[in-house]
């Protein structure tokens, strides 16, 4: 057994680490045949940032996409069209005419044609808001949050109702997700919180928790429908620590406010120390979106580095190294998509904590 | 990394994750936490009944040595109670008849002796009146002459002289 069990994970790696080794023969094919430079941080950063099509692979130079729709708020109103019409163009070349208006495609971020051709490099941005509609397309990572959703809801759907039928010991599912619920509980919430009012924001915490983890892990997955950096994206990261943050702040006792407006110290050292609180106040959240949107895209960037150092060399010799590497990458990453759900719901937690604690008067 | 329009993420993040929110909280959240809790307290419930049942038993073993105790206490006393009645009885039936014979001696006694009295008095009379009747004999045999008169008062006279 012992053997045959070592014999089987020998070959897993080899195949693991020869992978790469068979994409790297395509790509030179292709390399030479487009005799284009390979470009490492475009690469990453395509793979890493958003995209309004769903990219699944290359076949003979044309990718192959799923396409998402495209959902502007223009000066006529909403307008809908399909990202397949911008032709996979990224270079504000493909105009598309929807809703009597022409729009261009150019680094993920859609323009008006007529504004868009008299900006200058710098002001091709996604915060340059005068030139283009607003933008509420569904993109990869919209989609991937949506199917993160869905995954997790029917999951835990199919654990409540394990439990109307077995009020025994948990089995099946269940006796995979109720300790974790059960840990979330016993060694987050109620250490953090307290025993009184812990079971108010169990909810948020289970929720962000598992959301957190579960598309941590399909960042990992490195292939259609999965492999979204959502948890890496810090514009997702924000909107959670900000609901953290709303939480807290409507939490708060009249301890934890007196502690910011009327901290224990001579009054004449308010005027410093009231704006420290405040900001003591918002670089808790701060922290918390950083902390998760940092380590989340570190890993990919990592891997993807990895995985590019094979065409930086133009060497099928590298292949096996990095494949080993991004395999010990990806296991590390696995602990670290836990590890940050973790970090961030027991944060989250804390803060709560802080916001709502009894404090003796001394 | 592509900023992808901010506003699109932040918007459904924001939409998405409360519709979640609220959709897990009601159809899941819920009813697992309350069966976790419902489950616990079932457990802690059938441990503390395990535990009243086990001290119950010890009491119940306690009573039922504390009984034996008892009982086997109270056979010893009624044992030694009846030794005792029987120890007493004995010795009431020994002194009893001690008293009685004492008596029936003492009374046997008396009897001897007023009998014995009234033999002594009745030998006393027929002594006496025996002796008076010598005595009368012995005066009229002795007095029959005039010589054995004189003599008899000489005698006498010397008698009393040697007194």
């Amino acid at each position: 057994m012992m053997i045959a069990q070592k014999s089987i994970k020998l070959i897993t790696v080899l195949v693991f680490s020869l992978f790469p080794l068979f994409a790297a023969a395509e790509k030179d094919s292709e390399g030479q045949s487009d005799d284009k430079e390979f470009d490492a941080s475009e690469l990453i950063n395509s793979h890493i940032g958003d995209s309004h099509e769903f990219h699944i692979a290359d076949w003979n130079g044309h990718p192959i996409s799923f396409y998402l729709p495209v959902i502007l708020w223009t000066d006529n109103g909403l307008t809908f069209f399909s990202s397949e019409k911008f032709h996979h163009d990224n270079k504000g070349q493909h105009v598309v005419e929807a809703n009597g208006q022409e729009f261009v495609r150019y680094n993920e971020v859609i323009f008006y044609k007529n504004k868009f051709e008299k900006l200058s490099e710098e002001e091709k941005g996604a915060f340059n808001f005068d030139a283009r509609p607003l933008d509420f397309s569904i993109t990869k990572l919209v989609f991937s949050m949506l199917m993160a959703s869905i995954i997790l809801f029917l999951l835990f759907l199919a654990v409540a109702k394990s439990y109307k039928k077995n009020d025994k010991a948990p089995k099946g599912i269940a006796g995979f997700l109720e300790p974790l619920v059960v840990f979330v509980r016993d060694d987050i919430a109620i250490p953090n919180i307290g025993e009184k009012k812990y079971a108010k924001y169990m909810p948020y915490l289970l929720t962000i928790f598992f959301f957190i983890w579960i598309n941590n892990v399909i960042g990992l997955i490195p292939f259609f429908p999965f492999s979204s950096n959502l948890t890496g994206n810090i514009f997702f990261t924000f909107v959670l620590s900000v609901i953290t943050f709303l939480i807290t702040t409507f939490s708060g006792n009249k301890d934890y406010w007196s502690h910011v407006f009327a901290p224990p110290v001579p009054k004449a050292l308010y005027p410093i120390m009231i704006p420290i609180e405040i900001i003591g106040l918002i670089t808790k959240p701060f922290a918390l979106m950083i902390r998760l949107f940092a380590n989340i895209t570190a890993g990919h960037i990592i891997i993807l580095s990895l995985i590019s150092l094979i065409f930086i060399f133009k060497s099928i010799f590298i292949a096996p190294i990095s494949g080993v590497f991004v395999l010990f990458m990806s296991i590390l990453e696995m602990l670290v998509a836990v590890l940050q759900a973790y970090v961030f719901t027991l944060l989250s937690a804390l803060y709560i904590g802080q916001a709502v604690a009894e404090h003796d008067h001394h | 990394m592509n900023f992808t329009a901010p506003e699109s993420l932040i918007f459904w993040t924001t939409l998405i994750f409360i519709i979640f929110f609220f959709l897990l909280k009601k159809y899941a959240w819920k009813p697992i936490l309350g069966a976790v809790k419902g489950r616990e307290e079932a457990i802690n419930n059938a441990l503390e009944s395990a535990e009243n049942a086990k001290k119950e038993m010890q009491n119940v073993t306690a009573d039922s040595e504390r009984l034996l105790k008892e009982a086997r206490a109270e056979r010893e006393a009624m044992l030694r109670e009846a030794r005792d009645i029987k120890d007493k009885i004995v010795a009431d039936a020994k002194e009893q008849s001690k008293v009685e014979g004492d008596k029936i001696i003492a009374q046997a006694q008396a009897t001897i002796e007023s009998e014995k009295k009234a033999a002594v008095a009745d030998i006393k009379n027929q002594v006496a009146n025996l002796s008076v009747e010598i005595a009368e004999k012995v005066i009229k045999e002795q007095l029959s002459n005039k010589d054995k008169q004189l003599k008899l008062v000489e005698d006498m006279l010397g008698d009393i002289k040697l007194n």
